[in-house]
């Protein structure tokens, strides 16, 4: 055996690195007991996780490869995507200092900081899998330790309530997606994603109805993660009942890897020409559906992470609309789309954290009149906002545009017209927030407070973000450097064309 | 030339510092901070100005000339910020003669300006933003002159506009300030509409936004290219003929309309609501020569494909310079005075530059005279009429009013400022070993070799010149003292951080003027202007033709002795009877020929009721309507839906299954 190509798989083993060392310091310096404080704190995590993420920021000059005969695959970009889940996971742990200093949570610190890490782990398998079996695993490593942190604060009645409509209804997903992948092995008689493509066009199966149901399973499954409408409906009662800073982690980095996934897996496995056309159909109604009826629900929530779970819903519908294609530009814009939706919603969810930490405020009306009290916190939640409408000069704006364009180009002329239409509702309901914290009047705004440094640290990362992402063309142009889509690939592997690192190439 | 990229850096660092920072500490006091703030400003405008002189000292004098003498351009930075497939836009520092002149005129002034205010200012609300702006201003007109590219130059053009606007209504407590500014920024916002199209048609036909690199005009070769690529047909080619010269008309209305030309004049004597340093730095030395500039900047273009549509500048130039200076006859609000003053004399620089006419190398250089005489202008025009504001302002703070008639006999009370506004008079009535005689001199000069008829209109708009101004220095530190006014608030020489500048600038004005003008009798090449600005760039020295020279002269002359006879003495019998013999003509010129009114009745009566309104009720009732019902819509099919999500697992699973079935019927079909 070649023990070289465990060098393939540097981000999952320094993962790995990561998760014993943490596993080991929960072990020995664990919280105190005399004055119940923990010994050891965001601190650590957040070093180690941020040594790990500089480790795999830059992709490896090689390029594309592939260890254990083609069960782990690897691209650049795959390790692009890596980096901005390990950093959103990273602004995560600042926001959940606070919430993990409570009296309750202190001696749980060290399981958050595990389970996470493992969930991020499954997605890193799942992102770099070659293999149907191996994409299986990592999708449930991912997924399973997800429903243990959404009922985290477990006296708390609607936290499990959120965990247990989760994890059913993922069983639920989990089943349909394991039954999809059996009706694609049935009709090509292999579970290698460089096989199957090879296999359909061999049986040229492509029309096959048994083939398109397995592809439309898999689509229902991934849109579950995603929580595209109609899969949605766990989205809005788990994001409301799971702690605020888990919220985060699944609106943004348990759906990001998730579509970037479909992406990979759809342009490698389902490739063929007519098999395009289907999922460009599905994904057609499923787009239209998501971006319009998140909107339409989105409008009427009071309650702020309800609130969130349906703008979320709406983001995770323009997310998906540079799948349509497959292209290159479309995978550009998706993973961008996915940076700048990142910064913007974990710093909306960052002051969401530290306004409930510090004074129990959740809803609407409880944020009337925030400026007053807490003119930087408001402030810094506007840009967030309106990075996530896309108001330009901000990110969102940017990715926006660019996802828009790539899906344009592509020729979805009217689904790009619908969009746009919905970005119009969406400024509505993402201004209603603006309007309260700035006009309408209270007496008694939530009382005004010290933001601690962590919270402080993950705000300043998060704005950084949305404010020079982007100004700076750098992010897109270093993405679409190591793009690659259906009108890029070298014989049928995905393995783009152009030069892969731009710094160090020669 | 690497340090030239801190003369932007350094104004924009000390506006961000001084704007954002809050420096009122609160042991200190009020005065603290603001001297911290104006310290800061100053101080940084300093080092700005030691790094211009630096680099017009290397520039002029250490830098090898080409071949045939020109000096070389050079763009010590140069990077591409927006590429738009071969069109570019860059952002980029530019050193040619006429942006190094220009660094030397804006640093001066500003840095002149920048101490003045420390006692003009002194204690005045908002002094730290009052500094904050001049950085900003500084940096854009920094940024406008630097320019590597139109389109960078149409930026800074964009932010000096803006800081023009916050300036004028610093007072933003007053209705006359808060109506000026806007009335400011809305009428040059106009004119560059003009520039911009102006713009975008000529990079769209000649591919380059880009002046001039390395000693051959680029953009010229994209014209060039253009034209060439066309010459199929006579019908294409006259339409590649008229573009060019189309997009550079509508560059001039830009330039127009910063510069204060007639028609677009209506925002500039408003303008003087402002406090009175920044109508010296903004309004008279430096933002409103930016169509000066710009023409100039332009200029190969202009001459080498559109000589003839020059004559539009100089028509537009002529009569502005003979209506601003008909209109300075008969204020008498000092500061308006010197408004229309400033109005008339950068007429003179665009007429000088209308009558340029084409020809090549050594030749350009005489048939193009106006062109340096126009530069020459702006730079002594630049230095005096600063010092003449700067003068009005000292003045106004002694008095506490703009208005002609609660002074009189000052020269009394505050002698700098009397000496000092005189060497400035002296010097815009063109007298001899006076800065204003050399250039305007030349402008004259060039505009006789154009036409004698324009020569003649010119000279007569500087004897108007000469006895306006004299009208005003008379009517100031002479004529009847106001001792109702004065007696109890004696006028007193302003402090030393205000007359400093005063000094300053008028030795700079005598200085240049000795040496341009004996210089210009004796064939001095070194004293020359030519010898740094030409036209072709070839070094170029000026002979005064004893002719002109005399004969303006004398005018001069004899325009002062008019003013004095008519307006020196306690009583002025004279001009009572001129007032007497053509009321309503005075009252025309007193109300500026009543071109406010017409633009009122235009945008009020014709723009606004007959166009507006109805578009206006269009708007309101057919569009918010249609917009109404969708957002009404929008929320009965909200409450409807609302069911769906209900809460249940079981639902949920079966919508799930639903969505599954109807997408793979989608699929399958």
């Amino acid at each position: 055996m070649d023990y070289s190509q465990f060098l393939n798989m540097q981000a999952e083993l320094s993962l790995l690195a990561v998760i014993v060392i943490l596993f080991v310091a929960d072990l020995f310096m664990c919280a105190d007991g005399k004055n119940g404080r923990g010994v050891y704190n965001t601190c650590l995590p957040v070093v180690l996780l941020t040594a790990h993420t500089l480790l795999n920021l830059c992709p490896s000059c090689q390029g594309a490869g592939e260890a254990f005969g083609g069960m782990y695959q690897h691209t650049p970009m795959m390790s692009i995507v890596k980096s901005i889940l390990a950093v959103g996971t990273i602004i995560t742990f600042l926001m959940a200092h606070k919430w993990l200093s409570r009296p309750e949570n202190l001696v749980k610190q060290g399981e958050f900081y595990l389970i996470t890490l493992f969930t991020l782990l499954g997605m890193y398998f799942m992102i770099s899998s070659g293999h149907f079996l191996m994409f299986f695993i990592g999708l449930e490593t991912a997924s399973i330790p997800m429903a243990a942190t959404v009922a985290f604060d477990k006296h708390r009645y609607e936290s499990a309530e959120a965990s247990a409509k989760f994890i059913l209804l993922a069983l639920f997903s989990a089943a349909l997606l394991l039954y999809g992948i059996s009706l694609i092995y049935g009709s090509t008689g292999t579970l290698y994603f460089n096989d199957i493509a090879a296999a359909v066009s061999f049986f040229n199966s492509s029309t096959n109805p048994v083939m398109l149901l397995g592809l439309l399973l898999f689509i229902t499954g991934m849109g579950f993660k995603i929580s595209l409408v109609p899969f949605h409906l766990w989205t809005a009662d788990t994001y409301e009942g799971a702690p605020t800073v888990v919220t985060g982690f699944l609106s943004v980095i348990s759906k990001g890897s998730a579509a970037f996934v479909l992406f990979t897996v759809l342009i490698k496995v389902f490739g063929a020409q007519d098999l395009v056309y289907a999922w460009d159909q599905a994904f057609l109604w499923i787009i239209i559906a998501s971006i319009t009826i998140a909107n339409l629900f989105a409008i009427r929530q009071k309650n702020l992470k309800r609130f969130m779970a349906f703008s979320a819903i709406s983001q995770a519908g323009y997310l998906v609309l540079g799948i349509m294609d497959g292209t290159a530009q479309g995978m550009t814009s998706l993973v961008f789309y996915l940076l700048v939706y990142m910064v913007a919603n974990l710093g909306a969810f960052a002051v969401l954290t530290v306004v409930e930490e510090n004074t129990g405020g959740i809803t609407m009306d409880s944020y009337n009149g925030l400026y007053k009290s807490n003119p930087k916190l408001a402030f810094l939640m506007t840009l967030c906002l309106f990075s996530l409408a896309g108001i330009p000069p901000f990110a969102g704006f940017f990715s926006k545009f660019f996802i828009f364009m790539a899906a344009f180009k592509a020729g979805w002329h009217w689904l790009v017209l619908i969009a746009l239409i919905n970005t119009v509702i969406s400024l509505y309901y993402y201004l209603l927030i603006v309007k309260a914290m700035y006009i309408i009047p209270n007496d008694e705004p939530l009382p005004g407070f010290k933001v601690d440094c962590y919270s402080r640290t993950a705000l300043f990362v998060c704005i950084a973000g949305v404010v020079f992402l982007g100004l700076c063309g750098v992010a897109y142009n270093y993405i679409d450097a190591f793009a690659y889509g259906l009108d890029n690939m070298v014989n049928g592997l995905a393995e783009p064309i152009k030069c892969c690192c731009p710094s160090s190439c020669h | 030339m690497s340090y030239t990229l801190f003369i932007l850096l350094l104004p924009l660092i000390s506006f961000l510092l001084i704007g954002v920072v809050d420096l009122d500490i609160p042991k200190t006091g009020k005065v603290w901070s603001h001297k911290v703030a104006g310290l800061i400003g100053t101080a940084s405008l300093g080092i700005v100005t030691i790094l211009s002189y630096m680099t017009a000292y290397q520039y002029f004098f250490c830098t090898p000339r080409l071949a045939d003498g020109t000096l070389p351009t050079l763009v010590p930075y140069n990077a591409t910020w927006l590429p738009l497939g071969d069109l570019h836009f860059d952002l980029g520092i530019l050193l040619d003669p006429i942006s190094v002149m220009m660094l030397i005129v804006i640093s001066t002034v500003s840095l002149m300006v920048h101490i003045y205010s420390f006692g003009y200012m002194h204690g005045e609300r908002g002094f730290q933003r009052y500094y904050a702006y001049l950085s900003l201003f500084t940096m854009s007109m920094l940024g406008l002159v630097l320019a590597t590219n139109i389109f960078q130059m149409y930026l800074f053009w964009e932010l000096v506009g803006v800081s023009s606007y916050l300036l004028i209504g610093f007072y933003y407590t007053t209705g006359p300030a808060i109506a000026a500014s806007k009335k400011a920024f809305i009428v040059t916002r106009f004119a560059d509409m003009f520039f911009l199209v102006g713009i975008l048609i000529f990079g769209y036909y000649t591919q380059s936004f880009n002046f001039s690199f390395a000693g051959t005009v680029e953009y010229a070769d994209g014209a060039a290219h253009f034209i060439a690529c066309n010459p199929e047909t006579a019908l294409i080619k006259n339409a590649a003929m008229t573009v060019l010269p189309l997009s550079l008309v509508l560059m001039f209305i830009g330039g127009a309309g910063k510069s204060a030309m007639f028609p677009l004049h209506i925002w500039l004597p408003d303008a003087m609501e402002g406090p009175t340093p920044v109508s010296a730095l903004i309004h008279a030395a430096t933002m409103v020569v930016a169509g000066v500039f710009q023409i100039a900047r332009m200029f190969p273009i202009w001459i080498e494909y559109a000589p003839q549509t020059l004559s539009v500048v100089v028509w537009v130039g002529a009569f502005t310079a003979f209506y601003a200076a008909a209109v300075a006859c008969a204020q008498s609000d000092i500061k308006r005075v010197l408004a229309f003053s400033t109005i008339s004399q950068i007429a003179f620089m665009m007429v000088a530059l209308g009558v340029c006419l084409p020809g090549h190398g050594e030749h350009l250089n005489h048939s193009s005279l106006g062109y340096m005489a126009s530069m020459f202008h702006l730079f002594t025009h630049a230095m005096f009429k600063a010092c003449l504001f700067l003068g009005a302002g000292c003045i106004i703070h002694a008095v506490h009013s703009n208005e002609m008639a609660m002074m009189g006999g000052l020269r009394k009370y505050m002698p700098v400022t009397h000496w000092t506004f005189l060497i400035s008079c002296l010097a815009i009535a063109g007298i001899p070993f006076f800065s204003g005689f050399s250039s305007k001199d030349e402008i004259i000069t060039a505009c006789f070799e154009y036409s004698p008829w324009c020569g003649a209109w010119m000279t007569m708009v500087a004897a108007m010149t000469a006895f306006y101004m004299f009208r005003l220095y008379y009517g100031i530190f002479w004529g009847t003292e106001n001792k109702e006014a004065h007696a109890h608030h004696t006028p007193h020489e302003a402090p030393w951080t205000m007359t400093l500048p005063l000094i300053v600038l008028s030795v700079i004005t005598v200085g240049t003027g000795v040496f341009t003008t004996l210089g210009g009798f004796l064939d001095w090449k070194w004293a020359s202007f030519g010898s740094i600005v030409s036209a072709s760039g070839i070094p170029y020295t000026v002979h005064f033709d004893p002719t002109i020279a005399g004969v303006s002269t004398v005018i001069a002359i004899c325009s002062i002795l008019l003013a004095t006879w008519i307006f020196k003495g306690e009583k002025q019998p004279v001009a009572d009877k001129m007032y007497a013999a053509a009321p309503r003509l005075h009252r025309w010129a007193y109300k500026r020929f009543y071109m406010d009114e017409v633009y009122q009745f235009i945008t009020h009566r014709i723009i606004f009721a007959r166009v507006s309104t109805p578009i206006a009720w269009f708007d309101r009732h057919i569009i918010d309507g249609f917009f109404d019902f969708l957002a009404w819509g929008t929320h009965k099919t909200s409450h409807l839906i609302k069911g769906f999500q209900n809460g249940s697992v079981q639902t949920y699973a079966f919508w799930f299954l639903l969505g599954a079935i109807l997408l793979f019927l989608i699929m399958l079909f």
